[in-house]
């Protein structure tokens, strides 16, 4: 049997299975509405933007693709173990810090007003042009305009904050901007996403695209989207920020990794941030 | 002169069944994907073969192809075809030139070239996420693909 041959007859048996409705739908995401504290809906799936067309029909938050108890640990915070953190980034809200003898609270005042919907926007471009993640307008503040040491990306106080700061658009949805001065970020983002890095030559396309709901080893794939983030991971006992989880699926591919709130991994934050329009920010997705 | 030809000839027959005759990433000979000769010149080892398809820092084919005949086997992936028959699929130098590089086969596979050197973007040293060393060694060995062939070749229906 010719090459071409036995390339068709998989097509064909892959076919079959889709008709029969085995296979993918099986491994696919959850059947399942996620209701926080019995009180708020935060919409999990949604149509695909319209610049996700011929790539994705529907987008659904990693929250789908995880087991029914780890599902369960972000229906309440009482049981999300990001809490204990974010509590700590709303004690640092109002903590003086730094020469100018002021906290974040004595500029921005209540949290709850003031960054509402923050999240939902990052990253995002700042008044010179530049795209800064949501660390670089925390650092911006630290260093600027209160004469305090800027936090390290990964530290767990701009952790802290971040989930601090991402509750507060809790529900809300995904609303980057793409057009405009961050078109040609978003392009270059988007690039990276297609690029088939490293030894393995893999794509974040080849994993969150082509293969989400499929087992590679024990891991069920998941559209890789951000919505969540920062998201608290039980295996490492501790929050992963969005550029840390890019780090460890570059590293995957026995690729150099780039380094945490690099230029590049910003431009991709913001392209696979828009992959998520339609979900909701989720304020502290949990992972196994 | 007759009698140097034919010592010559000897020679190189001997050579090509010595592990000396190791083909190195860059000289593989294809033909429309599949590899004829042996890289190494060393029969492959089965059961080695099918140790290195299961381990993570190895071959980690199970990472997306199921194998039923290796029910032990916890979490098999199912992003790629299962292998079940492949031996009766595919000869012996396809199934050498899948796993050497499958894009010579599969237009643009995901599955990874296992004794392949480049070129690559970001190639890396290994899953340390730091920049590959200059001579960055194929993912198996000659003999190591040797062995995985070795134990695909006993994949029959
Ligand atoms: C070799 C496969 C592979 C590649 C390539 C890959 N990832 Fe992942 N990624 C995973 C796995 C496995 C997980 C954990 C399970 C899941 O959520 O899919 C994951 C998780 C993620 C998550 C967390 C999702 C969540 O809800 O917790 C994000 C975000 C992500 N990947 C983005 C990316 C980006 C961006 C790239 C490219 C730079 C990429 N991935 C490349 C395998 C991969
Ligand atoms: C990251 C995923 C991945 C890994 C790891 C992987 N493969 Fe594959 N393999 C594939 C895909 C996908 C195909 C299907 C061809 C295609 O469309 O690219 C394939 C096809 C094959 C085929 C042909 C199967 C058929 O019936 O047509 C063989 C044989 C094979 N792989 C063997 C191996 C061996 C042996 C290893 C490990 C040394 C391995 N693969 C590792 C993804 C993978």
């Amino acid at each position: 049997m010719s090459l071409r041959n036995s390339r068709n007859k998989i097509a064909a048996t892959a076919f079959a299975a889709l008709v029969l409705g085995l296979g993918p739908a099986l491994a696919g995401p959850a059947d399942d509405t996620l209701v926080v504290n019995e009180d708020v809906t935060i919409v999990t799936r949604a149509p695909a933007a319209a610049h996700l067309d011929g790539h994705l029909k529907e987008v659904y938050s990693g929250w789908l693709f995880r087991e029914d108890e780890t599902r369960k640990m972000q229906k309440d915070d009482f049981d999300n173990p990001n809490f204990v953190f974010l509590e700590q980034g709303l004690d640092a809200w109002s903590a003086v810090d730094g020469s100018e003898g002021k906290s974040c609270a004595n500029c921005h005042e209540d949290i709850a007003d003031s960054m509402a919907g923050v999240r939902a926007t990052m990253p995002k471009v700042n008044a010179k042009g530049d795209l800064w993640s949501m660390e670089d307008y925390i650092n911006d503040c630290r260093t600027n305009r209160m004469g305090a040491e800027a936090w390290k990306w990964n530290s767990a106080d701009m952790k802290n904050m971040t989930l601090a700061i991402s509750l507060q658009s809790r529900g809300m949805p995904v609303n980057v901007a793409i057009d405009g001065p961050a078109q040609a970020f978003w392009e270059k983002g988007k690039e990276m996403y297609y690029t088939r890095f490293g030894q393995l030559e893999m794509s974040c396309a080849n994993c969150h695209e082509d293969n989400f709901g499929n087992y590679i080893r024990a891991d069920h794939l998941s559209q890789g989207q951000v919505n969540g983030f920062p998201v608290y991971r039980l295996k490492d006992s501790g929050v992963v920020s969005i550029h840390q989880r890019f780090v460890g699926c570059v590293r995957d591919t026995r690729a150099e990794t780039f380094a945490a709130g690099s230029q590049e991994f910003r431009e991709l934050e913001l392209y696979v941030a828009s992959r998520g329009m339609g979900l909701e920010i989720e304020g502290a997705g949990v992972r196994p | 002169m007759k009698r140097h030809v034919v010592m010559a000839a000897f020679a190189a027959a001997l050579a090509a069944g010595s592990a000396g005759a190791e083909v190195a990433p860059a000289d593989v000979k294809w033909d429309e994907g599949a590899i004829a000769q042996s890289l190494s010149g060393v029969a492959g080892d089965p059961d080695s073969g099918a140790k290195i398809m299961t381990t993570n820092a190895l071959g980690n084919c199970v990472a997306c192809h199921q194998i039923s005949a290796m029910p032990t086997v916890q979490f098999q992936g199912d992003i790629a075809p299962a292998l079940d028959g492949a031996a009766d699929r595919y000869s012996e130098a396809q199934l050498r030139g899948i796993v050497v590089d499958a894009k010579h086969t599969f237009e643009a596979s995901f599955m990874p070239g296992m004794y392949k050197t480049g070129p690559f973007i970001r190639p890396g040293d290994a899953y340390t996420g730091k920049a590959a060393p200059a001579d960055l060694p194929p993912i198996l060995d000659a003999q190591q693909i040797e062995d995985v062939v070795a134990y695909l070749l006993t994949l029959k229906e």
